[in-house]
């Protein structure tokens, strides 16, 4: 077997001491070494965000991205992104406009738009719509999802969720 | 207030929406090894030999398995739509002698760690004599597995159906038009791709498989008897599922194999496959080629319609049997009278994956061949598309219409419908000669855009029949236990209001647990849009039977006569006196369980309807196809969650839409499939899809169950292909020139400007 290193990945702020091959994916530690299968993984190439976390603030799909090179940045994943039972907003709207279905890219998109929104609070609906083009959805037609990001958008500008990294 | 037809908030959205799902791929246990699969890099070829030595020698594996090891495993069976003489074409979990499709499984890989069984899998050397590969249905049959089976060949059986007088409907006939029709290799690519754990515990001698989805009941007797198994030691049990769309869940060689694997390794297995994997390994649908023949009066009746049909099953006869080329030959003619009919469809063999059902089977297909036709009916004869619909409709007063056919062995009787009605409703909604004339100024001034309608008819609740058990639990809460099964759509919120509309107990206090073997005995699953119907109203009807049971508990508690009891709110309450008791209170007081049992049945599908319609703007240069506005006009009866039901609604139409335009499984000369990657199997994203409006109508109820609901989950992809086509026709002013979905550049370019 591949020679291992020693890492410590930083997650939602918690440290994880973890040993990994260099070939090993960000998105498989993280589902399999950190425990945390929040991320999904829908292609493994990069084309269906399914596993897009935060790193250092930037979305970033995490299937494309190695373990080793997360070292030292602050990964973000959907486990971290409600405060105990409060939701975040996006959680919120997903949840009260419909915007999963299965469930499956929800991570994904939740972490996409946290991302975006975050950056620039100010997005239009036609600048989210392309953001979100980048993720696939094959359940809900996407129409609920931009319904989504738009009204989370509108509640995170009248009150900004303090962004805890 | 009632709790049916309000748009509730879902019960299963918390811990999806905070990464707390557990989908195939979360599954793990302790000790577990992993499973990757070998798979055939030729389309058709003689199996020479498998080299595996190099493999096995890699630090990390555990086993190696070709076919020679698992010999005594029987071919999967089929699950439906059994025909005679199709039984030698199924599929072994590893292939036999022959691969029949770049993907089939030629061996497997148990290794410690994923990524050391993905190494170990490239070190497997398959020696396969290569064969001259089949890739087109249409072609005369050829053999199938030539020294395996002689004289065994490519077409595994005809479907043939009629009614009426063929023949004379031809004498008489004022036009006779044809027309050669073919819808493109696409399928249901759910987000998650498939997976599996297998867990054999040796104490009770209980294989349990994690992952399992659609028909855990149904897969838990067939790998009980693959393996030789009891069946009440096999046990599937069903998490999260990541999308459905009728592949997932199916009885795959995968499946058997990790429990196979499981069982006789001693220790759990976990299989996870890659996308380029379920690509070419997943159950493909659709790919029909249509010959039509119509008769047609001077008005624009279709007095007769003969069709020829050839299904692309792909390499081998899955567990779908004949259910797609069945459901195409009998739903063909839809909403239109057609007095006679006569359709023979071939399943035919070739060397790409193999195919089963994707949402809306065979409707799809044909009503994108069946609205072709209406189209073309108007362009020969000069008429109004509309009109020519307007005059084929089965009128109201002829319902419920018997079509004189059978589909999947029931017979097909459209219980109800207002079809003109609801014709008349879409064009008002529309406002369609003020929308036409906007068209035409823009078409004037240079823009190519069009509009296209088209008229479907669904299918839903398929029998026998639904069982669910309902109990009164001490936390005062009801659990509700279904065979059926989730695969994303919501079942758990439409079940829990339900039984709050009989009970008025509120969605939160009611459980619903699916897809576990072990909770109840029997279960048909999720599909042909059967569980909102089927599981449904069982759930009445044991709502209904556990109110009772309720008041007959409660009458000695409250001293009271029954026939003053009511249930209020998840309380019995005494009319008179106003006393009242909460569920779990008499459950704890009586000697009785509080619990309920609701069964049941149904002979006849039922046949909810809609209408799409598209409006597209063509580049004509560069011939991409923009749709600009999508309506789905969609009578379903009865809605439990209107919110849920337009979710369905949009979501499938997105699948439509992908299907008219975007998704197509291209294979090369030598059978190599093209598209194994999102990079080349191209699905709508937010860009691609316009605004969809949903208008949904509840104006001709099912008469079948208690509910006198229909489903709601095909009927949004149905027409998609239809509408999109005649759209795309009516913008290029170029009436019948799309014959063939899905409409690429390349072939709309091709077409446009032919060299
Ligand atoms: S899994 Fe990373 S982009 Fe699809
Ligand atoms: S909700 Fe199923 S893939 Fe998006």
């Amino acid at each position: 077997m591949a020679e291992k290193h020693a890492i410590t990945l930083n997650a939602n702020g918690k440290d994880y001491r973890i040993s990994v091959e260099a070939r090993r994916t960000l998105a498989d530690a993280l589902r399999d070494d950190c425990g945390l299968t929040g991320t999904h993984l829908g292609c493994e190439h990069g084309v269906c965000g399914a596993c897009t976390v935060l790193v250092d603030g930037k979305p970033v799909r995490s299937c494309l991205m190695f373990a080793v090179q997360a070292e030292g940045q602050a990964v973000r994943t959907v486990e971290g992104l409600a405060k105990g039972e409060v939701l975040h907003p996006l959680q919120k709207a997903f949840w009260e406009n419909h915007g999963l279905q299965c469930g499956f890219c929800t991570p994904g998109f939740l972490m996409l738009a946290t991302g975006a929104l975050e950056a620039e609070p100010d997005l239009s609906e036609a600048e989210l719509r392309d953001i979100l083009s980048s993720n696939l959805c094959r359940c809900t037609g996407y129409q609920n999802i931009i319904k989504s990001v738009c009204a989370a958008a509108s509640e995170m500008r009248a009150c900004p969720p303090s962004a805890d990294r | 207030m009632s709790a049916i037809g309000r748009s509730l908030k879902r019960l299963e959205d918390r811990p999806l929406l905070t990464g707390a799902g557990r989908f195939a791929a979360d599954n793990r246990a302790d000790g577990q090894i992993h499973m990757r699969v070998v798979r055939s890099p030729i389309a058709f070829g003689r199996i020479v030999g498998i080299e595996t030595e190099d493999a096995a020698a890699l630090a990390g594996v555990v086993a190696v398995w070709t076919a020679a090891d698992i010999a005594d495993l029987p071919p999967i069976d089929f699950r439906m739509t059994r025909i005679a003489g199709l039984e030698p074409y199924r599929q072994h979990v590893l292939a036999r002698d022959y691969v029949r499709y770049v993907g089939d499984p030629v061996a497997v890989v148990f290794a410690e760690d994923p990524y050391t069984a993905e190494d170990a899998a490239e070190l497997v050397f398959c020696d396969i004599e290569e064969e001259e590969p089949c890739l087109d249905a249409t072609a005369e049959p050829v053999p199938f597995m030539p020294e395996r089976h002689p004289g065994l060949l490519s077409e595994p059986a005809t479907i043939v159906k009629s009614y009426g007088d063929i023949d004379a409907a031809f004498a008489g006939a004022a036009h006779v038009l044809e027309l050669e029709l073919k819808v493109g290799r696409h399928t249901g690519v759910p987000l998650e791709a498939r997976g599996a754990l297998a867990v054999h515990d040796r104490e009770t001698g209980m294989l349990t498989m994690y992952g399992a989805a659609k028909v855990p009941h149904y897969n838990r007797d067939s790998i009980a008897r693959m393996l030789g198994l009891p069946q009440d030691k096999v046990r599937l049990s069903e998490g999260h599922v990541g999308g459905g769309f009728g592949i997932r869940g199916e009885l795959y060689p995968e499946d058997v194999l990790v429990c196979a694997a499981a069982y006789r390794l001693g220790v759990p297995v976990k299989w996870v496959e890659d996308r380029r994997e379920h690509l070419m390994a997943a159950n493909h649908s659709r790919d029909q080629v249509h010959r039509l023949r119509a008769a047609v009066d001077p008005n624009g009746f279709v007095r007769g319609l003969t069709d020829t049909f050839f299904t692309d099953q792909g390499g081998y006869v899955r567990t779908h049997g004949g259910t797609v080329s069945d459901l195409a030959a009998a739903l063909l003619p839809g909403p239109y009278l057609i007095p006679a009919y006569r359709v023979e469809g071939h399943i035919r063999l070739t060397n790409k994956t193999p195919s089963g059902t994707y949402r809306a089977p065979g409707r799809y297909e044909t009503t994108f061949v069946r609205e072709r036709l209406m189209d073309a009916v108007a362009a020969r004869l000069g008429l109004d598309a509309v009109e020519v619909r307007r005059v084929n409709l089965i009128p109201e007063d002829r319902m419920p219409f018997d079509r004189g056919i059978e589909a999947l062995g029931t017979h097909v009787l459209y219980d109800s419908g207002k079809y003109h009605d609801l014709l008349e409703r879409t064009l008002k909604h529309l406002d369609y000669a003020a929308l036409r004339s906007e068209l035409e100024n823009r078409r004037a001034a240079g823009e190519a855009v069009g509009l296209g309608l088209a008229f479907f008819v669904e299918k839903s609740g398929l029998g026998p029949h639904d069982l669910v058990r309902m109990a009164v639990l001490p936390d005062d809460t009801i659990e509700i236990v279904t065979g059926a099964a989730s695969v994303g759509q919501g079942v758990e919120t439409v079940m829990a209001q339900v039984c709050s509309d009989v009970i008025g107990m509120p969605i939160e206090r009611i459980r619903v647990v699916h897809g576990q073997t072990d909770r109840i005995p029997i279960g048909f699953g999720a599909f042909a849009s059967r569980v909102t119907v089927m599981t449904g109203s069982a759930v009445k009807i044991a709502s209904e039977a556990l109110r009772d049971k309720a008041c007959a508990l409660a009458a000695p508690l409250l001293q009271a006569d029954i026939d003053d009891l009511v249930l209020e709110a998840g309380r019995v309450v005494s009319r008179s006196s106003g006393a009242g008791i909460g569920l779990a209170e008499i459950a704890s007081q009586s000697a009785e369980a509080l619990d309920a049992e609701g069964l049941f049945r149904a002979d006849h599908m039922n046949y909810p309807y809609g209408i799409h319609v598209a409006q597209v703007r063509v580049d004509t240069e560069l011939c991409g196809v923009k749709v600009e506005r999508y309506l789905v006009a969609y009578d379903i009866g009865r809605m439990i969650n209107p919110m849920l039901v337009e979710g369905q609604i949009v979501g499938a139409a997105a699948q439509g839409i992908g299907g008219a335009l975007l998704e197509e499984f291209v294979y090369d000369e030598a059978g190599q499939p093209l598209a194994t990657s999102f990079a080349d199997y191209l699905m709508p994203t937010a860009h691609e899809m316009p605004p969809v409006e949903v208008l949904v109508r509840e104006d001709a109820p099912s008469p079948q169950n208690p509910l006198g609901v229909k489903g709601a989950g095909e009927g949004g992809i149905t027409a998609a292909g239809a509408a999109i086509a005649a759209a795309v026709d009516d913008a290029l002013g170029r009436p019948g020139l799309v014959t063939r979905l899905p409409i690429v550049p390349t072939r709309l370019h091709a077409s446009l400007y032919p060299r």
